[in-house]
């Protein structure tokens, strides 16, 4: 937390720290999550766990409380990416990917670019594999990874922080992914106790990566359970709580996204955010509609009918064997 | 039976697949090919999808992206980006599915932009996996609509690496990715909505191996923005068989990838 020790001040941010050493207990709700910790022209990784697990829920309370100038980084964001973008809220994209998977193309992301309109982006290509590995270094504190992965890409010439270098080993090309570490990753987590030891599972995308990389982290769970819950089971946790300044307690945050055991994906959802936001007017209303008038997460599912809430839920538990930890 | 120009294509990608092999398997028509292979000649084929997913069966039900829960139901694997790309920069995946908007005669595929890079005139998704897949795997398959805006001569953004360009240090195709550093790979097959193209690597080029039943190699010509050449042995695509179609239907039975 004290990266620079001779400059470092008691101002609000110390303040909160030793709040939270002193009680453990970070719980607290999504408004509260972004007012204290997402601030004007930030770094935020989401989206980490490729199509599932996208903390829309988080994204929609960024929306809410107007931050601008953010630097959204992530693999490929599916439509979180390009709701943030149209709504004013982006200055850079640090990313595979950003569209739709259902539809393709991301129309917010296709007007900024291309008018500027609501304002201008500035995008920084990457591929799957070299935003793991840019994450990766930050998580491993160090200042690059090689790759020979992207030689012969015009993404290594669009975008200006790799470096093309010959391998001091064999005289090779390789390409230098540089460390990224964002300064906040919100995580959607099938569960968490207050502390922000958390449980999950299925694909994990880059999270284990950027949990480690980012100077904070925001943990949303679909459950709170008990300690001893979480530490019944540790190899199924995803990384050290004390990186964690904040859980929320939000089930069906992630979607329209699917969280395995819990809910699966709404396709429908993204093919109508697809024909919907065609138009910048037709954006505006969907923001309106999904995000603007919709006090939180319970107002917003309350949105959704009950018949399409219950075609999502989990048909069939699939529980894994029981592990022995015992000694 | 009568079928689709999609189940063609997914017949042809199941050619693709050898038996035993690791495939990067992609999502929509791959993802029925790779069922399609593992129920016919290449029982012991190995599915890996990058979200960390790898599965020696397709997933019990129909899934529209790779991060659907039923994909991770009983995988072989559940891990992370990192692990899975790892595992083919270190050369341990045979072949990779990859989509794209453009591509041209050396199979170099772009998913970027089109027009100018700094003002482009239309912006697209982007990479996600796709230039690692390239890059990395020891072949490539390409699966495309046919159209002539499609089908260039050269592209705006090379996203995902083919054959690269002749230049004054020597020919496209494996020397070209050899003089750029790439460890291996390469694209071997194009499949298109007319066609199948398999590509010389020691030029790089596309060469025109098969054009699908009721199309003729003047149709596929007109839809392709380079000139054309033909593989020694060019013939007309083989078509599904009813076993084929019928297990390809099985698996998407209100046909949302393929009619």
């Amino acid at each position: 937390m004290i990266e620079n020790g001779a400059s470092f001040s008691f101002d609000g941010r110390a303040k909160l720290y030793m709040e939270y050493a002193s009680c453990m207990n970070k719980q607290v709700t999504m408004k509260e999550a972004i007012a204290r910790h997402i601030t004007d022209g930030m770094s935020i990784a989401f989206g980490l766990a490729l199509e599932p697990l996208i903390p829309y829920a988080a994204g929609h309370e960024i929306i809410r409380q107007q931050r601008r100038g953010l630097t959204l980084i992530g693999p490929i964001s599916d439509i979180l990416f390009d709701e943030l973008i149209g709504a004013g809220c982006v200055e850079k994209i640090i990313a595979a990917w950003v569209g739709n998977v259902s539809g393709g193309l991301a129309h917010c992301y296709r007007r900024a670019v291309e008018k500027s309109i609501p304002r201008p982006i500035i995008v920084e290509e990457h591929s799957n594999y070299s935003i793991a590995l840019a994450l990766l270094a930050a998580s491993l504190g160090s200042p690059y990874i090689p790759t020979r992965s992207l030689l012969g890409s015009d993404i290594i010439r669009q975008n200006p922080t790799f470096r093309l270098e010959q391998s001091p080993f064999d005289q090779e090309p390789v390409v230098l992914v540089p460390a990224l570490r964002p300064d906040v990753a919100i995580i959607h987590v099938q569960r968490s106790d207050e502390e922000g030891n958390a449980h999950t599972w299925g694909s994990l995308g880059v999270s284990e990566e950027a949990m480690l990389a980012a100077r904070d982290v925001i943990i949303v769970a679909e459950e709170i359970v008990a300690h001893e819950v979480i530490v019944s089971d540790p190899n199924r946790v995803l990384g050290p709580s004390f990186k964690v300044r904040a859980v929320v307690h939000e089930p069906w945050g992630a979607h329209p996204s699917p969280v395995q055991g819990y809910y699966n994906r709404d396709h429908r959802f993204f093919q109508e955010y697809h024909q919907n936001t065609r138009t910048a007017e037709g954006f505006q209303q969907w923001l309106a509609e999904w995000v603007l008038e919709v006090a939180d997460r319970t107002a917003y599912m309350a949105k959704l009918a009950d018949e399409r809430r219950h075609a999502l839920r989990v048909k069939e538990h699939r529980y894994a064997a029981p592990v022995d930890y015992g000694y | 039976m009568d079928y689709t120009d999609r189940e063609m294509m997914v017949v042809c990608a199941a050619r693709e697949i050898q038996d035993g092999e690791r495939v990067f398997v992609g999502m929509r028509l791959p993802l029925l090919a790779f069922a399609l292979a593992k129920q016919t000649h290449a029982p012991h084929c190995i599915g890996l999808f990058e979200t960390g997913i790898i599965r020696d069966a397709p997933a019990p039900e129909q899934i529209y992206t790779m991060g659907d829960p039923p994909n991770i139901s009983n995988a072989i694997w559940a891990s992370g980006t990192r692990n899975v790309l790892g595992l083919m920069a270190s050369g341990e995946i045979q072949l990779g599915f990859i989509g794209g908007a453009e591509i041209d005669r050396y199979g170099n595929l772009n998913t970027s932009l089109i027009g100018d890079w700094k003002e482009p005139k239309v912006r697209l998704p982007g990479s996600g996996g796709a230039a690692d897949i390239a890059s990395l795997a020891e072949r490539l398959a390409i699966i495309m609509p046919h159209d002539r805006h499609r089908l260039r001569e050269r592209v705006d953004f090379i996203t995902s690496p083919g054959y690269g360009y002749p230049d004054e240090q020597g020919t496209a195709g494996t020397s070209w990715r050899q003089r750029v550093g790439l460890p291996r790979g390469g694209p071997a097959a194009l499949i298109t909505t007319l066609a199948v193209f398999h590509f010389d690597r020691a030029s790089g080029e596309a060469m025109l191996q098969s054009y699908h039943p009721g199309t003729s190699i003047e149709q596929v010509q007109e839809q392709t923005g380079w000139q054309l050449r033909l593989a020694p042995d060019c013939a007309e695509t083989i078509p599904p068989d009813d076993a084929e179609l019928r297990l390809i239907r099985a698996c998407d039975p209100e046909g949302i990838w393929t009619r």
